[in-house]
């Protein structure tokens, strides 16, 4: 998630944001396909089904957008990317959005030349302990052995986290998530740590969840958005407008069940904007006027995308948190349609 | 005399003893056994050890292959189901996973209703190969499927317009035409220039408008499948029968131009050699799959997998090379110097009376080569391409299945040990066959 960034990729990235096409959304258009790269897998947010289906949260944006762009939400090529090819996969133009739960920063919005075009997912970095261990908060890790994954910002935040509250401990790299699970079971660390969301999909995946606990500190910052080539400013608007509708969608009430109900026309001007009964918001975007309804029939609003791949009913099992509405004391906050 | 020997000596006997078994104790099993096992105290006590040991393995890996679950649709099913039968979740496979996924894990994302289409490449992969692997009992009219099988394979396996192959198969034939009819006017070497060039000129500037206007005007072709759509073991063993079986050809022909006398080929190909060997697969592949789509004009449409099998050829042709300069090299001088008291130009001495030498020598590391290049297909999981291990990632970011690890690897790795042990196996066959010496 937080590889850091090769230098090569970022010198290719700058050379290569030039050279790319400029206008995006026409080209998806006369392609009739949107070309989304997301993981290679992880759980909740991306992974093919038995029949090949792509389904998660990231997912789920990028079938919003080419709902909203190409009135067809299956008319995606998904593009799998690994942490080290993803930043030059969007650069050289092989797709046209990331949505690969991508931690908004300053370097990659301002030195490798994207544009995030929104957050989908507030995580922040914890900790997960046995609970035999009898720790309560992270500060009382002292001495202990850490499970990180090398090569990620996880891992430097670790080092600042430890220093800053003047305590020690070890370190045990690892490569990948399935690779961590394994050694925190066999003993080989008494503390993984990685972002929040994936320390709870982990422990759902044990044999007894019970007897682990995720500690409360949250010691970064996180913000997963998705994210476009830098300079292609009409494509970038259609991604970060696709993304709002669903938080809009939301906070408005309007819900997959509801929705063709609402774009017969309300008494909520918002909404009708929105759904293209009033106003030229779809115009203003170059697409149809009934491109947000399309986004939102595409996998539901916000609210049900969470619940449906993330959520507390899932396995994983993630409370909504600081990806709750603003309304709800949450950080989404979706700015207005008009 | 002998009448006073007969007074001294009580008993003659005058019939043979019948012959007596062994004692049960030096023959057959026990006797292998004393004498392989039991023949010292030493070798008792390592025999004991060695025993325990095996237990110790078998105990603990054979309940868990063979008292495992079948019938489940995740993980956490797979435990409510041990604990269950057994009251315990560790030591039990969950092999439902494979059952749920090994279709997935054999083709990708390949359309499931298309399967037969590498079913059948596969299939007619053995049938072209069996006169060059078994050119003793299969007759030698099948090589015309040898040869068109690298035309049939891509259409098989992307489908689309049957003219693009065949187009590509007329540039050969282009070649070939020229290269025979017209050594009498141009000479033999003018004659290899002039049907390399125009080939290529084929290739690269009339074959496609042509198979545009063929596919348009006669529009026969079957559906076409994008490369995104391939994965799992059906993508190794496609790269791996790419890379095997171009870059023995030119492996032949790098390792005989390292042995040139003429300057420019040699350094050439002494360059790429060094060059190919000296960087790691992976960066290859890296370079493949990054940097190719940043210096390529946007917009250009370069098959990724295309990208890939051209790389993993390159890297294994440079060590075929190698491989096969040794066996040059362990060739006396005087089948040289033989080759040339015949009158036989260089291509013929090298095609009947080197190079059949020289390979056979080199069997060994050819196949430890292939075998090698083969099992690195799995690297291209690192740059996003669904092969087994790819798959085996995606598999585990289900929800359904996350947490599970080595019931996937167990299965990929028999797939693998199938294979490799198979090829070493023919390896060795070959090694008989071929085998003229009288040591």
């Amino acid at each position: 998630m937080k590889k850091s960034v090769i230098l090569g990729a970022m010198t290719f990235a700058g050379l290569a944001a030039g050279a790319a096409s400029a206008g995006t959304l026409d080209d998806v258009k006369a392609r009739g396909k949107l070309n989304c790269g997301v993981t290679t897998g992880l759980v909740g947010f991306a992974a093919p089904n038995a029949n090949g289906e792509w389904e998660g949260f990231d997912v789920a944006v990028c079938r919003a957008v080419a709902a909203a762009v190409l009135g067809d939400s299956t008319a995606v090529e998904f593009v799998p990317t690994t942490g080290k090819t993803r930043f030059t996969a969007l650069a050289s133009g092989e797709i046209d959005m990331l949505a690969r739960n991508t931690t908004w920063t300053f370097s990659r919005d301002v030195d490798l030349k994207f544009e995030f075009t929104g957050i989908n997912y507030y995580d922040g970095q914890g900790f997960m302990v046995p609970k035999e261990l009898g720790v309560s908060s992270a500060k009382e890790l002292d001495g202990a052995t850490v499970c990180i994954q090398t090569g990620t910002t996880t891992e430097l935040n670790l080092a600042d986290f430890f220093r800053s509250n003047n305590i020690s401990y070890e370190p045990v790299p690892i490569e990948t998530n399935a690779e961590a699970q394994q050694q925190y079971l066999a003993g080989a660390c008494d503390v993984y740590t990685t972002d929040a969301s994936g320390l709870a999909a982990t422990r759902a995946t044990f044999d007894d969840p019970s007897a682990h606990v995720l500690l409360p500190e949250i010691i970064s910052k996180e913000p997963l958005g998705p994210l476009v080539r830098h300079g292609d400013n009409e494509w970038g608007d259609v991604v970060r407008w696709s993304l709002n509708a669903l938080i809009a969608a939301e906070e408005l009430g309007i819900t997959s069940a509801n929705l063709n109900d609402m774009a017969a026309g309300t008494d909520n001007p918002e909404i009708n904007r929105l759904l293209g009964t009033e106003g030229t918001l779809g115009e203003m975007l170059g697409l149809s006027a009934d491109w947000a309804k399309n986004a939102i029939a595409a996998g539901g609003n916000y609210g049900e995308i969470f619940a449906k791949n993330i959520g507390e009913d899932t396995p994983i099992g993630l409370a909504r948190g600081l990806n709750a509405q603003w309304t709800e004391g949450g950080l989404l906050y979706a700015p207005p349609f008009r | 005399m002998s009448g006073t020997h007969a007074h001294t000596v009580a008993y003659v006997r005058d019939t043979m003893l019948p012959e007596q078994a062994p004692p049960a104790s030096e023959v057959g099993p026990i006797g292998w056994m004393r004498h392989n096992l039991f023949s010292t105290w030493v070798n008792t006590g390592m025999t004991l050890l060695a025993v325990a040991a095996i237990y110790y393995v078998l105990a603990g890996v054979l309940p868990w292959i063979f008292q495992s679950v079948w019938n489940a649709d995740s993980l956490t099913e797979c435990r409510e189901i041990m604990m269950e039968t057994w009251g315990s979740t560790h030591g039990h496979a969950c092999w439902g996973v494979i059952k749920e996924r090994w279709l997935q894990l054999l083709f990708g994302f390949y359309p499931p209703h298309l399967y037969w289409r590498p079913i059948l490449a596969l299939v007619l992969l053995l049938a072209a190969l069996s006169p060059v692997l078994f050119s003793d009992r299969v007759s030698s009219k099948m090589l015309i499927l040898t040869a068109a099988y690298p035309f049939l394979m891509p259409f098989l396996m992307w489908g689309g317009t049957i003219w693009g192959p065949l187009s590509a198969a007329l540039g050969f034939v282009i070649g070939y035409l020229i290269i025979k009819h017209g050594s009498e006017k141009l000479g033999e070497l003018g004659a290899m220039i002039a049907g390399v060039v125009a080939a290529v000129i084929w290739w690269f500037v009339l074959a496609g408008p042509v198979t545009d206007a063929l596919s348009s005007a006669l529009p026969i072709g079957i559906e076409a499948v994008q490369s995104r759509q391939f994965g799992g073991f059906m993508l190794a063993i496609m790269l791996g029968v790419v890379a095997i079986g171009v870059s023995l050809p030119i492996g032949v022909v790098l390792a005989l131009g390292r042995q040139s006398d003429l300057i420019i080929v040699k350094y050439i190909c002494v360059g790429f050699i060094e060059f190919v060997r000296g960087v790691p697969l992976i960066t290859l592949l890296f370079v493949a799959s990054l940097l190719l789509n940043i210096f390529l004009p946007p917009g250009t449409n370069f098959d990724i997998i295309l990208r890939v099998m051209i790389m993993m050829t390159l890297f294994s042709a440079a060590y075929m090379a190698e491989v096969i300069r040794g066996g040059l090299a362990a060739l006396p001088r005087g089948q040289y110097e033989g080759a040339d008291s015949l009158g036989l130009n260089y291509w013929q001495a090298q095609r009947l009376i080197i190079m059949p030498q020289a390979l056979k020598i080199s069997i060994p590391g050819i196949v430890s080569t292939f075998i090698g290049i083969f099992k690195d297909t799995t690297l291209v999981s690192i740059i996003g391409l669904f092969d087994v291990i790819g798959l085996a990632s995606a598999i585990r970011a289900d929800t359904a299945w996350n947490g599970i690890y080595w019931e996937l690897f167990a299965f990929i790795a028999a797939l693998f040990f199938v294979v490799c042990f198979s090829m070493s196996r023919y390896s060795m066959y070959l090694e008989r066959r071929l085998k003229t010496d009288h040591r």
